[in-house]
């Protein structure tokens, strides 16, 4: 299969971006769209051109690294894949493929198609967790939990962190990745001790970051490659308003 | 910071006030919708009149009123900010962006902002031509003669059917979107508030666009 | 060098509760004096930094990656096992120890595997506590399921992303010590070299990924939990980016490398499609539960799976280990599907796969159940295969998984470099010659809870430590070389690709020293890497400059460092003389074709000291006593 694609290029955080264009040929269609980048690279490396930069890493659809936006659609075309999930008998043969980073204020581009994602982790960092330390904890089976309960937290917890949700937002709204876990933890009989305090502080975080408003849309459940369901910000709603009315 | 000014400023906290005015307004809608479906009654105004003297002679209505106002107001205005606001939350925007593909019409930002606006226009023409000439004015023809007069003109009455179209989308987002916000859309009520909205964004237009069709075909017919 | 490996005295059972209570502690109010670095975030470098942390050690977190939660760890897919016998079956912490040395071919410490067993309960109630998402039964209670090599039931899970689930756990704990300022943590930096000063371990150089700069970073001690080096195969299912140049370059610096030959191939995994193919996806091993692997009777059938009627299929493992069926262990799984695919038996377009039918479970259990246990699974091969796996039958093939070896520790996780911690899949492990599914999660957060935060301490509550300062001359002088090492890539400018490179090193590695060994291939691949180098350093294009974002550089670093491990590797592997778990030496093997040990020469730990540059390394040997458990013939018939 034969593309053109129109890719994303800004050599430094700080410098001026702009689009080129490649012919990539010969691209089986089981390659992955990362490979399709592989080989596009390959033959920019042979030329000694620079090859285009992105993020990736275990290519199996969990480490969350690669993200890019393909055709205007965060992780291209698919629903429920990552960019290296998507293969490239998705496209048409001949198509002109426009590649984009992730854009949002709060994930400025680090290069080309790399962005900095950290103020996901800054909202992790604000509270994200179960404040449980090494060894102080009971017998595992001590804290029975309902499966449906527990089921609803693995849907929740799926998230694998990679910034579609962001991506995909008119409003780069980060609603979506800090509801997974927001009421992954809600959920779990573990995590009420902290329950009112932790969405606080994520929520205040994920604001002093700059994420947008979410105008309850839903692009971001429609592109996120986990499938996490916007019933989870609904919850994350209700846990902030309860958390206000009942607590401090 | 008190609790309820740090929720207020809070991004959840400015979306609850957008889904619980927005709320405000749905009831206001329907309670208006009932009230003007008087104008049907085929008495010629006499208890559309009663009902128009009603709101106007009772003081509870009347302090409910300013809410209405303040709420139209405050629903407008944080929704042009928090639109504006957005906007600047991505500052190289997308070449190819296909928002499209992921979200309905009706939902899209650039449709609610759009939708939005033409309603707070409408507004403002709905008071100019109903409100001001009764109530600050204080003029002498009644409203069921105004309703009579504006509709007979197919413009006047076009401009009306438009604005309840837009309604129709407007709502069609706010209302589920409301539920949302407020954290009560799950499993369980999801299939509930669906139902509820269609019957909110389908027929409440359709009930105002009624009063416009019915009195322009009157007034060809040259019944009144 | 000696290798002492400082097993405590006293019987199994006791040796880790006495060496606890023999170990010095450090006064809390004194924690904060010390630093501690830990180079990656993996299952065991994120628990070790949050639970060091949580003692109130100041530590230095590093990750190549631009969060602590990207770490590959996260692709595990099946579970972790523990002893609790919560499934009432007969489990115990002996058996899991018994367990797993056996898995292990008989090549591990006992003292270490049954420590892992010991503590292996706890990593459960921690990550319990932590709130995983473990899957559970309708009272609320934790679900366990079987896994290949044992069988009781006990591991546990959380659907089909256990490693996930693991990690954000440990990424949390690290999270919430980061947001209190206990652990600082220094995203894209990758370790290039180790600094001794004074014999002792006392901090690295890094190269931040983002900006090309070259930093020093001290500490009291090191923790190395950079995983294995199993991408030196090119394909393998590590993530891309996984590499062994930490641990390469402290074997370098004194640190003695263990077992370098101990592979593991995973069964389980979708056949290789074409030369684009960047690596290879795993399908967790779980599958075999309930999927039965089989090939066609008649060599060389090229009828579709369903045209083959029942009489005409080869159950193959069901017949040769009827009683532990399609649950054997990974190398025993592996060795039959290439043996059935070399023979002709093979499937698929490539004729180097094997299938793995879901349909008996599908009639029995229902296509739902199958949906609940392995959907995801399922989705992938579908979205990698566009097969539908509901309908026809997986096509399987093994691949390079997981590296047994690496640096040797001692019982306290101590390299020969004092001060020189190495844990989870970088060090030679509690393993052996062959891991057990869901055992490599265990390992890393063991060491990472609950042996490192008490042998840690032990080492400084026992050492003095010198004021030290990144600008000293020891520092300087690494500094220097590795600056001028990203030069001396950067300086090549030949024609040839790292990645093909690369690749090239990978098809020596995986045909002369992959599943099966033997001596002629050995030599071959002996004679075939120094070339593959020496072509590296003649011909291989890196472009780029060194002082900004370059990931050709990355990778050349990386590739470099494989092309010498290799040859390690393959030496290891000509050296001994037998047959062991994921180490197969088709000159040893018995009648029935499995693998023939020889205890009388080989019970020992080869740990390979580093003697110079274009010099032979020399062995040195840690003889393996066994008390407990007597080796005897590995056999799951």
């Amino acid at each position: 299969m034969n593309f053109t694609l129109h890719i994303w290029r800004q050599s430094s955080a700080d410098s001026e971006g702009h689009f080129e264009t490649y012919e990539a040929r010969n691209i089986p269609g089981e390659a992955s769209f990362l490979e399709m980048l592989d080989i596009l690279n390959d033959s920019l490396v042979t030329d000694g051109k620079e090859p285009v930069a992105f993020d990736h890493d275990c290519r199996e659809g969990i480490c969350g690294s690669c993200g890019m936006m393909i055709n205007g659609r965060a992780h291209g075309p698919g629903r429920k894949q990552a960019t290296c999930d998507a293969r490239m008998r998705m496209f048409e043969d001949g198509q002109s493929i426009t590649v984009e980073p992730w854009r949002a204020k709060p994930f400025p581009v680090i290069k080309d198609l790399m962005v900095d994602r950290r103020a996901f982790d800054r909202i992790i960092q604000a509270g994200g967790f179960i404040s449980a330390r090494t060894n102080a904890i009971p017998e595992a089976n001590a804290i029975p939990v309902s499966k449906p309960a527990a089921d609803e937290a693995m849907d929740a917890a799926a998230c694998i962190g990679c910034g579609a949700c962001v991506a995909a937002c008119p409003n780069s709204s980060a609603m979506l990745f800090v509801a997974a876990k927001v009421s992954h933890l809600a959920l779990l009989p573990q995590g009420q001790i902290e329950r009112g305090d932790r969405v606080q502080r994520m929520v205040a975080q994920m604001d002093k970051e700059g994420f947008g408003n979410c105008s309850n849309n839903y692009a971001c459940e429609a592109e996120c490659p986990k499938e996490i369901s916007v019933t989870h910000i609904a919850r994350m709603n209700r846990e902030f308003l309860r958390a206000k009315i009942y607590e401090r | 910071m008190n609790s309820i000014v740090e929720y207020y400023l809070s991004s959840i906290g400015k979306k609850i006030v957008m889904s619980l005015t927005g709320l405000f307004l749905i009831i206001f809608l329907v309670e208006h919708l009932i009230g003007n479906m008087l104008l049907f009654a085929n008495d010629g105004g006499a208890k559309y009149e009663a009902y128009s003297a009603f709101l106007v002679g009772n003081l509870v209505i009347r302090f409910i009123e300013i809410f209405l106002f303040a709420f139209i107001c405050f629903h407008a205005i944080l929704g042009v900010w928090l639109w504006f606001v957005n906007r600047y939350k991505r500052d190289t925007g997308y070449k190819k962006y296909r928002l499209r593909d992921n979200v309905p019409l009706a939902s899209r930002t650039w449709t609610i902002i759009t939708t939005g606006s033409f309603i707070a226009l409408f507004l403002l023409i709905h008071l100019r031509s109903f409100f001001w000439p009764v109530r600050i004015e204080g003029g002498h023809m009644s409203e069921y003669d105004l309703v009579c007069r504006a509709f007979s003109d197919p413009l006047y009455g076009g401009f009306y059917l438009a604005a309840f179209i837009l309604l129709g989308m407007h709502l069609k987002h706010g209302f589920q979107s409301a539920f949302q916000t407020l954290g009560l859309r799950n499993r369980k009520f999801t299939p509930i508030i669906d139902a509820a909205a269609f019957i909110v964004w389908f027929f409440i237009p359709l009930g105002y666009a009624s009063i416009p069709v019915y009195f322009f075909y009157y007034s060809q017919i040259g019944g009144r | 060098m000696v290798l002492d490996s400082k097993i405590p005295e006293g019987p199994i059972e006791k040796k880790w509760t006495n060496h606890r209570f023999s170990m010095k502690l450090v006064n809390p109010s004194n924690r904060r004096k010390y630093s501690i670095i830990v180079v990656g975030t993996g299952l065991a470098g994120a628990s070790a930094a949050a639970s060091l942390a949580d003692l109130g050690y100041k530590v230095l977190s590093f990750s190549y990656h631009e969060s602590p939660r990207r770490a590959h760890s996260i692709a595990a897919q099946g579970g972790i096992n523990a002893p609790k016998n919560y499934a009432n079956d007969g489990d115990s912490i002996y058996r899991l120890f018994y367990d797993t040395l056996k898995g292990g071919d008989y090549r591990a410490r006992e003292a270490n595997v049954y420590r892992l067993a010991e503590v292996s309960g706890s990593i459960i109630d921690q990550c319990v506590a932590q709130g995983v998402p473990f899957a559970r039964d309708y009272a609320g209670y934790l679900d366990t399921r079987s896994f290949g090599g044992a069988q009781v039931s006990r591991t546990f899970y959380a659907r089909g992303q256990t490693g996930q689930q693991l990690l954000l756990g440990a990424y949390s704990a690290l999270s919430r010590q980061i947001g209190a300022g206990q652990v600082i943590f220094y995203d894209r930096r990758e370790m290039l070299d180790l600094v001794v000063v004074d014999e002792q371990a006392r901090g690295i150089i890094c190269r931040n990924l983002k900006n090309g700069a070259i930093e020093s970073y001290a500490a009291d001690a090191i923790v190395l939990a950079t995983g294995g080096y199993g991408n030196t195969f090119f394909l393998s299912t590590m993530a891309k980016a996984s590499n062994a140049t930490a641990i390469w370059r402290a074997y370098k610096k004194g640190a003695a490398f263990a077992n370098p030959c101990y592979t593991q191939i995973h069964p389980t995994c979708i056949p290789v499609g074409g030369e684009y193919q960047s690596k290879l996806t795993l399908m967790s091993e779980s599958l075999r539960n309930d999927g039965r692997i089989w090939v066609p009777k008649k060599a060389g059938d090229l009828r579709r799976p369903n045209e083959v009627p029942e009489e005409e299929r080869d159950y193959y493992l069901e017949r040769m280990y009827p009683s532990f069926g399609n649950l054997v262990p990974r190398d025993v799984a592996s060795r039959r599907a290439k043996e059935m695919c070399d023979n002709g038996f093979g499937v698929g377009p490539t004729k180097t796969a094997v299938y793995l039918d879901f349909s008996d479970a599908i009639n029995r259990n229902g296509k739902k159940w199958i949906e609940e246990k392995y959907g995801n699974l399922f989705d992938m091969y579908h979205e990698i295969t566009a097969e539908n796996p509901y309908k026809t039958p997986m096509r399987i093939f093994p691949a390079m998984h997981y590296t047994m070896g690496g640096l040797w520790v001692d019982y306290n996780l101590m390299s020969t470099i004092p001060g020189l911690f190495v844990i989870g899949e970088a060090n030679f492990s509690d393993h052996g010659a062959n891991r057990l599914g869901a055992s490599a999660l265990m390992q890393g957060l063991a060491d990472g809870y609950f042996v490192l935060p008490y042998t840690l301490p032990n080492y400084l509550a026992s050492h003095s430590f010198k004021k030290i300062f990144a600008e000293q001359p020891e520092f300087k002088e690494i500094f220097s070389a590795v600056n001028a090492g990203t030069k001396k890539l950067l300086s090549i400018r030949g024609k040839t690709t790292v990645t093909d490179i690369h690749r090239e090193l990978g098809k020596v590695m995986w045909e002369d020293a992959g599943m099966g060994r033997n001596a002629k291939g050995l030599k071959h691949a002996l004679k075939r890497i120094p070339e593959i180098r020496e072509k590296f350093w003649n011909d291989a294009n890196v472009i780029g400059e060194s002082g900004s974002v370059n990931l050709e550089l990355e990778k050349a670093g990386r590739v470099a460092d494989f092309l010498e491990l290799s040859e390690l590797l393959a030496a290891d592997a000509l050296h001994r003389e037998e047959s062991c778990g994921g180490h197969f030496r088709e000159e040893h093997q018995t009648p029935a074709g499995e693998a023939k040990r020889n205890d009388k020469k080989f019970a020992y730990v080869a740990a390979w000291e580093y003697t110079g540059a274009g010099r032979k390394p020399v062995l040195h040997k840690e003889p393996l006593k066994f008390e407990y458990v007597k080796p005897s013939e590995r056999s799951y018939k």
